[in-house]
């Protein structure tokens, strides 16, 4: 372990990205600035297409900034990073392997003990309720098994930080509201840093320990909202608490001001 | 156990009958038109007689089949092997697609039959410029449908891949190459079909065995019958590599060919449920 408490998971340094559209220089985020502790959960929400993705992009590397730096895990980021799990909004499956040769490719594409990455999918799959879907096709499964496919293979190789670029986007309402349940789930019992970009207020919150509210392109970030909910957090009992209503109330404000301003 | 083996037996009739019924109206019409005397039998031989003849003269035929067929395996795996070769450095490098494509389209438009006369004079009458004429004509689809594919992958997948850490090869092997494998066989199926033209093709300009030598041979000498049952014979000879491949694929991709209902790939479909 190199990161202790005083070291964040992931820090983000007065970070800008600039690229070169047909016409102008376009900057997608401008100077911001973010440290996530580790076993944090941190929410990023703001409007379509302010650069909430690209901010995860950064993180792991796959992207560099224009101007300022990234640590991930006490070590700068440059290049694709490989301790780090990704989800994005599609499941991104190979059609051609079952849900447990899809969870595996990580393990192969590492170079991991096979036994024993296969010992971890078999807990991921009895963890996320896969158990019984081992061996169907990804177009065999519905969306919502698809994207726990997808969480499974993210967490194989027990990356310390996690991210998720609006995982649950596709899902119809209810299946989401599970996803969320189990992904609170999964967190508490891994203890992996999060860091989650969503369009839906409820889950930011429900989620987090923490919201970042970006504003419309060129994002900065317009305020950190501290979420004040217990630990474990009861679906139908969190959604019901004063405390739960007050802060997506405020969000939603905080989103309406934003988007509406230009 | 029975109920399915006779599913799967119903299945395949629902399937084949359209095919075979417009076969056989076609039989009948040719049939009609010679026996009424409409066309010339020596400009139209009747069905009956070009069949007998593809009986009666088979082992000369084999011989010949058997010539045509070699060459025209030959020719599409050197243009399969190349072809996807090409395709993958042109993927992996932009110099070379665009040093190489310029090159790729002029080959391709460039007549084969024009050219096919050079490759005798380069060398001889053997197995050679047939081959090489075969290769020309299956190469292009191969690397056009090569090219698609990998290109087909999604860029999310290509991002996880690049997180996962497991290198160019890896990524290739595991995710890029599997990916392009529906649209690689889309390419080599149009390729073995055009494969078999480029044989005969490379006959007719300076052979003295092969189908189209047996034409040829039947053109000059007025034997009508003996050229259709040469027709068909290139015919059922081509019909056959791409069901072959047809079958390869579904035994490859049995993720991708289950989810497609095209008509022509469902003639050998095991009958799925």
């Amino acid at each position: 372990m190199t990161g202790t408490l005083t070291t964040p998971a992931v820090s983000i340094g007065d970070v800008s990205v600039r690229f070169q559209s047909k016409r102008a220089e376009v900057t997608a985020i401008q100077q911001v600035s973010l440290d996530v502790a580790p076993g944090e959960f941190v929410s990023i929400v703001g409007p379509s297409g302010c650069g909430k993705s690209t901010l995860l992009k950064l993180v792991s590397g796959l992207l560099s900034p224009s101007s300022g730096s990234v640590t991930l895990l006490g070590e700068p980021v440059n290049g694709p990073r490989h301790d780090i799990g990704f989800v994005f909004q599609r499941a991104a499956l190979l059609e051609w392997r079952s849900a447990r040769r899809n969870i595996l490719l990580q393990a192969e594409m590492r170079g991991m003990n096979s036994a024993e990455a296969g010992r971890r999918a078999d807990e991921l799959i009895e963890m996320t309720g896969l158990s019984g879907f081992e061996n169907a096709l990804p177009h065999e499964l519905s969306g919502g098994m698809q994207q726990r496919v997808a969480l499974c293979r993210a967490l194989l190789h027990q990356p310390r930080v996690l991210l998720m670029d609006e995982p649950f986007g596709a899902l119809d309402a209810l299946t989401r509201e599970q996803m969320n349940v189990e992904l609170h789930r999964v967190w508490r019992e891994t203890g992996t840093t999060v860091l989650l970009v969503t369009h839906s207020i409820a889950e930011s919150v429900y989620l987090a320990n923490r919201v970042i509210v970006l504003t419309r392109r060129p994002a900065v970030v317009h305020e950190v909202i501290e979420v004040d909910l217990a630990g474990t957090r009861d679906y139908s009992a969190t959604m019901a608490r004063p405390e739960f209503a007050s802060t997506t109330a405020h969000i939603r404000e905080l989103l309406g001001a934003v988007t509406g301003q230009d | 156990m029975d109920k399915v083996q006779a599913d799967r037996w119903r299945g395949v009739a629902e399937r084949t009958w359209r095919p075979a019924a417009l076969l056989a109206a076609c039989l009948a019409v040719w049939h009609l038109i010679t026996v009424t005397g409409l066309v010339e039998a020596y400009l139209v031989p009747s069905p009956a007689k070009t069949f007998g003849l593809l009986v009666d003269k088979w082992s000369y035929l084999w011989g010949h089949t058997w010539v045509t067929t070699y060459e025209t395996i030959l020719g599409f795996v050197i243009a399969g092997v190349l072809g996807v070769l090409v395709a993958v450095a042109m993927v992996y490098s932009r110099t070379i697609e665009s040093t190489a494509y310029p090159i790729l389209l002029f080959a391709q438009v460039i007549p084969k039959i024009a050219i096919a006369p050079l490759f005798v004079v380069w060398l001889g009458f053997g197995l050679e410029p047939k081959v090489i004429v075969a290769v020309l004509m299956a190469f292009f689809p191969v690397v056009i449908s090569t090219v698609t594919g990998l290109k087909s992958v999604d860029t999310e997948m290509l991002d996880l891949a690049a997180t996962m850490g497991g290198g160019p090869v890896k990524t290739f092997v595991k995710i890029r190459f599997p990916a392009a494998l529906p649209h690689l066989f889309a390419g080599l199926k149009v390729a073995v079909t055009l494969a078999v033209t480029g044989a005969v093709v490379g006959e007719f300009v300076g052979s003295n065995e092969g189908l189209g030598y047996v034409i040829l041979q039947a053109n000059g000498n007025m034997d009508t019958p003996m050229l259709f049952a040469g027709l068909i014979v290139i015919s059922v000879v081509g019909v056959l590599l791409f069901l072959l491949l047809d079958l390869a694929e579904r035994l490859m991709l049995p993720w991708h060919a289950s989810r497609r209902g095209a008509a022509v790939t469902t003639l050998l479909a095991k009958g799925g449920s």
